[in-house]
């Protein structure tokens, strides 16, 4: 039974990983460039979560939109004043930029916030569901189950959408795309801003039961890396089968050898995965 | 001959910098300057010339930090006693995790390395013997001249010189050397390189060995004169990074490049953090943070672009 509880416990988690990771390997896998600042962005959207409810007092169903839509603008903007400019430098331009990006955002909600860890009052979502022996919390259930829907329509919305055929095109050659009439500065900016967004909603929900710091984003944009190597780059399934598999390493590992390993067996893991599958599990060769 | 007068000229200026620099807050920056161009000249042999860009060279400087003052807690030995055991360490770590990573390309190599780091990392920071997340603390006062340990940073300043003079020695030599073409061969594209006939394992494993050695080095004279590590400060991500941000801010690929981003990106921080009263406020990283954002930007190629910029307008206007 104590099996059972800790893959759902895992697969609630690796929803949200998943989510998280979409919104990366949707930037990496569009125009190569890897978001070092990606887990500051989540971090962002977790202070978004914590004044909207401290000083706003709404609920989630206020602060993941907000903190989405904000993280959009923020995405958008990030395109426009920097990514367009290094994307066609090298490889440690790109590195150089995005880290410098996060590590203005971290040190500026450092300056306002002060180093100490905060969270959202429990009473957000703090109830506990008990179905078929199983219990879940309430908030990492709308978390999980959030995240997922997300990370589906995301999928849908890139495979089945006249949008997400131009976003596609673009990625796969951008001169034949602007030749059909898209304009490809217009597309990166979309998937910069919905990858910004996919952190922000993601973080927005992670704020419901994580503690929140500026420099939280830190570990989880390292489990962010790993789900996108392992899922291939560009791959939102890819994303999502990896994200829910290391969620439940995760648990397995933390109740099996101890929570402070739990990140030395994701990462031994995947170093494995990558000696086996130079390309990543689902990547293309 | 004629071009040996600048580099003479800048050793002498290197050598006589303490005597125009009377403060010892200025003395103690130009040592920590010096050794943030030794580690960034040794990843520069991978992550630069050979464009292998690793995140976890933080796993080679922690092992030349924790050979020195391992071999003070557990032997009693001064801690520069210890490096030689660090630097077998990082050049054991450099096979170990070289062998198997070189196979991945471009952003694969560096999300392996940052793993293979962070794994490092987080194991010693749950290992007792060898300090746990505590860290291991140096002899709190000198025994003997022998554990390097002194009040005035002059001492380290030299030392750390010698050293990265000999690494610049070594790097320029490697430049001119066969290595250094298949180097460059492999970065411009490894399928072609090897193609022509570069042993290309063979070749980064080279680079990745004496860069690693280096950069252990580095963590042991940090360790000597820091007196204290525990995995944050030699193992983090952030130890990594630094070394990728100095050497791509100052040129990656050049011989003066890491020298030049680390005399800007070491007083730049020590200024801020002077300016906004230290660094407990997070102020100092928010301009350190902007400066890098602002030198990516604009000079995408690090501030060496800058001097090949005026150079190719001088020889334009003189053509």
């Amino acid at each position: 039974m104590i099996l059972v509880q800790l893959v759902a416990d895992g697969l609630l988690l690796g929803a949200v990983y998943a989510l998280l990771s979409s919104g990366l390997t949707l930037i990496w896998g569009m125009m190569n460039v890897v978001n070092f600042a990606h887990g500051d962005f989540v971090m962002l959207a977790m202070y978004i979560a914590f004044v909207a409810v401290t000083f706003l007092h709404v609920g989630p169903a206020v602060f993941v939109p907000l903190a989405a839509l904000m993280l959009f603008g923020l995405g958008v903007g990030v395109y426009f004043a920097l990514i367009r400019h290094v994307m066609r430098g090298p490889m440690l331009a790109q590195i150089l930029s995005t880290f410098g990006l996060g590590i203005l955002l971290r040190y500026m909600v450092f300056w306002v916030f002060s180093a100490n860890f905060v969270s959202l009052p429990n009473r957000m979502a703090g109830g506990v569901l008990a179905i078929a022996g199983l219990r879940l919390q309430d908030s990492r259930l709308l978390a999980g189950l959030m995240a997922l829907l997300l990370t589906v329509g995301l999928h849908l919305m890139l495979t089945r959408t006249a949008f997400g055929s131009r976003l596609l095109a673009v990625a796969e050659d951008r001169t034949a795309a602007m030749l059909v009439g898209i304009r490809p500065d217009a597309m990166q900016a979309l998937a910069w801003g919905i990858g910004a967004a996919c952190a922000g909603v993601a973080g927005a929900l992670i704020a419901l039961f994580f503690y929140i710091s500026p420099l939280v984003g830190d570990s989880l944009v390292l489990i962010a890396f790993v789900t996108v190597c392992l899922g291939g780059f560009g791959s939102i399934p890819g994303a999502l089968v990896a994200g829910l598999a290391i969620g439940v390493i995760e648990s397995l590992s933390a109740w099996f050898i101890g929570a402070a390993w739990q990140d030395v067996v994701v990462f031994a893991l995947f170093l494995l995965a990558l000696w086996l599958r130079p390309q990543g599990l689902m990547g293309k060769a | 001959m004629k071009t040996r007068v600048p580099l003479v000229l800048l050793g002498l200026a290197a050598l006589g910098l303490p005597f125009v620099l009377h403060e010892v807050y200025y003395q103690r920056v130009a040592a920590l300057v010096v050794l943030a161009a030794i580690s960034a000249s040794a990843w520069n042999l991978v992550g630069g010339y050979a464009g292998q860009v690793s995140v976890g060279h933080a796993m080679f400087f922690g092992s030349g930090a924790y050979g020195a003052l391992l071999a003070y807690t557990v032997l009693g030995w001064p801690p520069i006693a210890g490096a030689p055991f660090g630097i077998a360490a990082a050049l054991l770590l450099a096979v170990v995790v070289g062998l198997p990573t070189f196979r991945l390309q471009g952003h694969y190599f560096s999300m392996a390395t940052i793993a293979a780091a962070e794994l490092i990392a987080i194991a010693v920071g749950n290992w007792k013997l060898v300090g746990g997340a505590a860290g291991l603390m140096g002899p709190a006062a000198p025994r003997s001249i022998a554990d390097l340990s002194f009040r005035s940073p002059l001492p380290y300043y030299y030392i750390f010189l010698l050293v990265l003079t000999i690494l610049l020695l070594i790097t320029a030599r490697i430049e001119r050397s066969r290595l250094g073409f298949y180097l460059r061969a492999i970065r411009g594209g490894e399928r072609a390189a090897r193609s022509l006939g570069v042993p290309a394992v063979r070749t980064k494993l080279a680079a990745l060995l004496v860069s690693a050695g280096f950069t252990a080095l580095a963590g042991s004279l940090y360790a000597v004169m820091i007196g204290f590590v525990d995995p944050e400060s030699g193992l983090g991500l952030l130890v990594s990074v630094q070394m990728v941000i100095i050497a791509a801010l100052g040129g990656a690929g050049t011989l003066w490049g890491p020298l030049i981003g680390a005399a800007t990106l070491i007083p730049l921080e020590e200024t801020t953090n002077a300016f906004f009263g230290g660094s407990g406020t997070g102020a100092t990283f928010v301009v350190y943070g902007a400066i890098i954002v602002l030198i990516s930007r604009f000079l995408p190629g690090g501030i060496a672009e800058l001097w090949q910029l005026v150079r190719s307008r001088r020889r334009l206007r003189a053509a």
